[in-house]
């Protein structure tokens, strides 16, 4: 079984974290794994992305041409990435960002209100653990305790201070019948 | 699976590397896509005792290398295409001098300044020779994060049982991606009497002790210089017989035989799967060294073949190689993307198709 995961976003949303972190945590499953960032003359407030692939095999090439699972955590993102997910593929939308739903009728869209949950913890810094939260609930490519451990080893020594919060974030987004 | 893998971006991981098999001075510029590597040089060399130095420029940081690896140093430099460009001419020193060095040229797209993205366009000039001429780098292409690591493990005992230096052609996707691997634990610091015993030429100060060691690039008596030039002709001989070395895959009955390195190859290799999948029956060779070239690796090619196909992110540079490898004997295609552009392999499978179809 192979996961291919998309998350883009604007520079500064703490796009390549959440990737980093999915990706840190499949390792520590005993999982195949590869992240690969864009790179280039990012600044906050231009674009990111990053693609994870997850597999129980060798994985050959780490650029994702087709996403299973699309992380838009802006508009633009969403309208770059929607026409590269599979069919009955995920995308994740921040709703406080994104107007909008999935133009295609074949995909299953889940909405995260990231901001507003990120502030009832903390503040909007956080919303992207929000984001990666619903991520891995709904999806189970990584177990929760890996990706609790995952953000253990990130934030170690200065930021260890920052992993309750983390947690909090981690577990925040609730299912909810409508979204099905 | 209990493991030791850690996660790591492949500069970061170049860089531990290089320090497990014994660098301790470390020259650079910055260059974008490998600044990681120069970043964590500074953050962790000087705690293993090494030395650290940000140069003033290219020209400086590979001179300064030079300096340290005629003394016995394990010297590690790195760069990106245009860095590696103007370093040219210190290269070209260290194989004049018979100094080891290692070299990792994390690449992009050229020519000239060029963009940022991954490119393949420095195989001229990492195999062609870069600098003032006769002569040749040892490069090796890994294309994945843990050979890289590999081969780094193994670079400086290479590099100093040829006196030669050695250069890792990687590029930015390798540079920049992540993925587990395992880096052996750091070995302790080689203490300088052993460097000196490994390195029994390198200029060491003596006191008027013995003889006196001479490294240099100027020979001005043309028979003097011919003769160094034939003695490192035979050291290269020797290379291209112990150095060799390259991955075959699926070579028996291939319709289509494709030929990639680095980077490149993960993306072949996912076409071989999407291509099994539509029953034509790929292969890959994969060069593991670009210098010395797998040439003998053709000679595995399967008379039914009808085709072999170059795929390189550049201009048609490596498909010169292929055609040398292949001698006439197949006709040579080429597919490419150029500029910091990747293939996909959609775009390979479907340019396979077509060779297919038409041969």
């Amino acid at each position: 079984m192979t996961h291919r995961l998309l998350f883009a976003g604007f520079g500064g949303q703490g796009i390549m974290l959440m990737g980093e972190l999915l990706a840190y945590a499949a390792m520590i499953d005993g999982k195949q794994v590869t992240y690969m960032p864009s790179y280039g003359p990012e600044m906050r407030g231009g674009t990111a992305n990053c693609s994870v692939i997850v597999s129980d095999g060798p994985i050959a090439s780490p650029i994702i041409t087709e996403a299973g699972i699309l992380i838009a955590m802006n508009e633009p993102s969403l309208d770059k990435f929607e026409d590269d997910v599979d069919p009955e593929g995920l995308v994740f939308i921040n709703r406080s960002l994104i107007g909008r739903k999935p133009r295609r009728s074949d995909v299953v869209s889940v909405a995260v209100d990231c901001i507003e949950l990120a502030r009832d913890i903390l503040n909007e810094k956080i919303a992207n653990i929000v984001m990666l939260g619903a991520v891995i609930r709904k999806s189970n490519i990584v177990s929760p305790d890996s990706v609790g451990e995952a953000l253990r080893r990130k934030f170690s020594g200065k930021k260890e201070a920052f992993i309750p919060i983390n947690e909090s974030a981690l577990s925040a987004w609730r299912e909810r019948s409508e979204e099905h | 699976m209990t493991d030791n893998r850690q996660l790591l971006k492949g500069n970061e991981a170049f860089a531990e590397a290089a320090i497990a098999a014994g660098c301790r001075y470390y020259f650079g510029y910055p260059i974008t896509p490998q600044n990681e590597l120069t970043e964590y040089m500074s953050r962790v060399l000087p705690s293993v005792g090494g030395s650290f130095v940000q140069a003033e420029s290219e020209l400086a940081a590979i001179s300064m290398a030079y300096g340290a690896a005629a003394a016995g140093g394990r010297a590690l430099i790195s760069s990106s295409s245009p860095g590696i460009a103007l370093m040219q001419e210190g290269i070209s020193f260290l194989c004049s001098a018979n100094i080891p060095m290692v070299l990792l040229n994390v690449s992009r797209g050229g020519p000239g300044v060029g963009g940022i993205q991954p490119g393949q366009a420095d195989y001229f000039l990492a195999t062609r020779v870069g600098g003032i001429v006769d002569y040749h780098t040892l490069v090796y292409a890994p294309a994945s994060i843990q050979e890289s690591i590999n081969i780094l493990m193994q670079a400086y005992e290479t590099a100093e049982k040829y006196r030669n230096p050695l250069m890792l052609l990687v590029d930015g996707m390798l540079g920049q991606m992540m993925e587990p691997v395992v880096v052996p634990d750091g070995v302790e610091t080689i203490p300088t009497t052993d460097l000196h015993a490994l390195n029994p030429w390198a200029v060491t100060g003596h006191r008027g002790s013995r003889e006196r060691r001479v490294i240099r690039s100027l020979r001005l008596k043309p028979d003097e210089l011919e003769r160094s030039i034939e003695e490192r002709g035979e050291k290269y001989a020797r290379a291209e017989i112990e150095l060799t070395s390259y991955e075959a895959i699926d070579l028996d009955g291939a319709e289509i035989v494709f030929v990639a390195f680095g980077s490149t190859s993960r993306i072949v290799k996912e076409s071989l799967t999407a291509l099994k999948r539509m029953r034509i029956k790929g292969g890959l060779i994969r060069p593991i060294t670009l210098w010395p070239f797998p040439y003998r690796a053709f000679d595995g090619i399967d008379k039914r073949t009808k085709a072999v196909v170059s795929v390189e992110l550049s201009k048609g540079q490596l498909i010169q190689d292929v055609k040398l490898g292949v001698n006439g004997r197949f006709p040579v295609k080429l597919i490419h993307r150029t500029g910091g552009m990747l293939l996909t392999p959609e775009e390979i499978v479907a340019a396979a198709k077509n060779i297919s179809e038409v041969n």
